[in-house]
């Protein structure tokens, strides 16, 4: 397991994909599912960066696990915030009436297995989990 | 993610390279968006568009919308099958013009 923490900001948005991505990588797992877990990661740390903590400030971390399933977790100390309760977008709607926000977390739980919300003590926890069969790298 | 624009007659094109995420969009946007007011045809020429998050979506959506409110058009060209997974997903294949 490999863990990154940093300031809870959109700015830092490209060190966590970074992050992120050079530990699917190193595992071996294609470019597709690279890009698969980096969209739903950029989701999830955007909302952390915009909603948890308001004007102060705060940091995430992110948890980077690749066994049979790619495991990112990501924790913040911010208000409590189940993102998972979101209701999901008319995505059948013609385009004026479809609405700018509301994607994203659509977007998450389409591209992966399972999205899971916990609050623990002051922290909250979303685990993204994605199965996955690695193509190994031969050289 | 780098923007080129080019201008032929009514039909204003960019070229959208690279990642299109959080970072990136409020710039596209910007650059993107005031471009109804000069064409009746704007195009997005997405060939090497690598990557879009729903920041990306949403500016496309912004798009559409502002097209249909000035009564011109916009369409996407070069569409990678990695990006169109991504529309089809949100249900976005339906309502943008892809060619």
């Amino acid at each position: 397991m490999d863990e990154l923490t940093i300031d809870a900001r959109v700015g830092n948005l490209n060190m966590v994909i970074r992050f992120i991505s050079e530990r699917l990588e190193a595992a071996g797992c294609t470019m597709k599912q690279q890009a698969q877990m980096t969209i739903a990661a950029e989701e999830v740390f955007v909302n952390i960066s915009r909603y948890a903590y308001g004007q102060m400030g705060g940091g995430a971390t992110v948890r980077v696990t690749v066994g049979d399933e790619i495991v990112v977790e990501f924790e913040d100390c911010g208000k409590p915030y189940n993102p998972i309760d979101k209701k999901d977008p008319d995505i059948t709607a013609d385009a004026d009436k479809r609405e700018i926000g509301g994607l994203g977390v659509f977007m998450v739980k389409k591209l992966m297995d399972s999205v899971e919300y916990r609050r623990v003590g002051e922290k909250n926890v979303l685990t993204l989990r994605k199965k996955v069969a690695p193509v190994l790298a031969t050289a | 993610m780098e923007v080129t624009k080019s201008q032929c007659g009514g039909k204003v094109t960019f070229v959208v390279s690279g990642r299109l995420d959080a970072n990136a969009a409020p710039q596209f946007q910007a650059e993107f968006i005031p471009a109804f007011d000069e064409a009746s045809l704007v195009e997005l020429d997405l060939a090497a568009l690598t990557y879009i998050s729903s920041a990306g979506l949403r500016v496309l959506l912004l798009g559409e919308k502002t097209a249909k409110s000035k009564g011109s058009a916009m369409s996407l060209r070069n569409v990678s099958q990695d990006i169109k997974e991504v529309f089809d997903m949100t249900g976005f294949s339906d309502i943008l013009n892809i060619v």
